[in-house]
């Protein structure tokens, strides 16, 4: 797969938000992981029209490679503006690969309270999953190599990447 | 003084938090920066973390300690660690045993992390070389030598109240002789660029070749307080003082007691800070205190996440970043 097969982000998001329309009511919370995933959520929270607070996440504390590889330099803030129990919540991201940052971002959530629902709505779904975590919805799904790496960079213009890894 | 590089590994990585002298201004705004996340932790429902969930901490305080004891547990439980309190006054120390032995004894039971507070200078630096490679020391106050947890939560502080550094005037008052907290302070504030730092304190309680550290000695308040943005007060060291330092209390407190009226030398919005614990009536009075312009609670406040901040730089891996 090259880049040039690649759909634009602009593409894949508006694919996403025809899938997202029907399943979010003027109730649902939308969260952003840090910081591909807040970037997606802003322009989805956007278009979607809510009238609630976007939240986002930084899943720093909650990494599971926190004794190997220590802290994130640059720690952002989570920033949860709604009170979350029994809430309906989209959580968002930019790359589902292993599932880890979405075990450790489910972990957070629940440490602010009892989420009614979770479901998970992701721009770019690829190979080498590492936990048993799906999204929901899923703007472009890549048969990748585990040598291939998969990166959203922006915020603005929004451009998906694919590199090999040195 | 001990080498301050032992508190680095061989990358470059700090892996124990020993003392200011040594630590890159990089350094400092990055525990500064993870601290200010702990710090927002207040709004949660749930205040825990995992980042050391399976390990041990043990606090070892050979010197008496309410607030830096307790603001430590507070920031190794919030990291999920478990905590054990150790008061060597009351344990085995009294029965002969060596502060080396002790470490090892409680090495022994897997322990990950030790906070020690000693009242001999270089007693962290100390264990810090007879500890294994995996064992993190963190210095909780040696002797007249460092406090530089305390250093750090005065600094975020500063920050969270006054902003960029390179603007400020700070004045350290008081006992500066047997002070460990100004000289950690005096190191992290000519780090960070202040753009200047006084020491005021009768003679007798101002270390000679203090201005080597880069800071300007005065003996009297007025001078010395002139357009200070932030004041901190020391307490007075009356345990530690052999012979006649001070003339009397009385005199002590007319002279460098802090007043609402001495306070009005410095600037319109000038801060007053102290560590604690305070000595009300003779290094400060209460109405200033209490006051608006006192961060003292605060000080108190921020040093859990302040704590929980170098406790997590310390004990994560080592290599550069994380990836995705």
């Amino acid at each position: 797969m090259n880049n040039g097969s690649l759909p634009t982000v602009d593409e894949i998001l508006s694919t996403m938000e025809q899938e997202l329309r029907p399943m979010v009511s003027t109730d649902s919370l939308i969260i952003g992981v840090h910081s591909g995933g807040v970037w997606i959520a802003e322009r989805l929270h956007q278009s979607l029209g809510l009238s609630t607070k976007l939240g986002s996440l930084d899943i720093s504390f909650y990494r599971d490679d926190f004794s190997r590889v220590g802290l994130h330099p640059q720690v952002k803030s989570s920033h949860l503006p709604e009170v979350i129990d029994d809430r309906d919540i989209m959580l968002i991201d930019d790359v589902l690969h292993t599932g880890r940052t979405i075990r450790a971002a489910m972990n957070e959530i629940f440490s602010y309270g009892r989420p009614g629902k979770v479901r998970l709505a992701v721009l770019v779904e690829r190979s080498g999953r590492e936990l048993p975590v799906q999204a929901d919805v899923v703007g472009q799904h890549l048969q990748m190599r585990d040598d291939e790496y998969v990166k959203l960079t922006g915020p603005d213009p929004l451009e998906l990447s694919i590199t090999k890894k040195n | 003084m001990p080498n301050p590089d032992i508190q680095h590994d061989s990358n470059g990585a700090l892996k124990h938090f020993l003392t200011i002298e040594g630590l890159s201004r990089e350094t400092i705004y990055d525990i500064l920066d993870v601290a200010n996340n702990f710090f927002n932790f207040g709004q949660r429902e749930i205040k825990k973390v995992p980042l050391l969930r399976g390990k041990t901490v043990v606090n070892l305080f050979f010197e008496d300690s309410t607030r830096t004891r307790t603001t430590f547990e507070i920031a190794a439980k919030r990291l999920s660690a478990d905590v054990i309190n150790i008061n060597v006054p009351r344990s085995s120390v009294s029965k002969g045993e060596t502060m080396l032995d002790t470490i090892r004894t409680l090495e022994a039971m897997h322990t990950d992390m030790f906070v020690v507070r000693h009242t001999s200078s270089g007693a962290a630096h100390l264990i810090a070389q007879h500890v294994p490679e995996h064992v993190r020391i963190i210095n909780a106050g040696d002797g007249r030598h460092s406090h530089p947890t305390q250093a750090m939560l005065d600094m975020f502080t500063i920050r969270q109240y006054k902003g960029d550094f390179t603007p400020l005037r700070v004045a350290i008052v008081g006992d500066i002789l047997h002070s460990r907290v100004a000289r950690s302070q005096i190191h992290a504030l000519k780090i960070l660029g202040a753009a200047e730092v006084r020491v005021i304190a009768p003679r007798t309680l101002l270390p000679t070749g203090i201005e080597s550290l880069g800071v300007t000695p005065f003996t009297d308040m007025r001078e010395g307080l002139d357009d200070i943005d932030v004041v901190i007060m020391l307490r007075l060291q009356l345990e530690r003082m052999e012979g006649q330092l001070v003339a009397s209390e009385q005199e002590y407190f007319s002279h460098y007691g802090l007043t609402e009226e001495k306070l009005g030398y410095a600037k319109p919005d000038a801060v007053v800070m102290h560590p604690g614990p305070m000595n009300r009536g003779l290094e400060i009075t209460s109405s200033v205190a209490d006051s608006d312009k006192s961060l003292i609670l605060p000080q108190v406040t921020n040093g859990i996440a302040v704590r929980m901040a170098i406790m997590a730089r310390i004990m994560g891996g080592s290599s550069e970043g994380a990836g995705q």
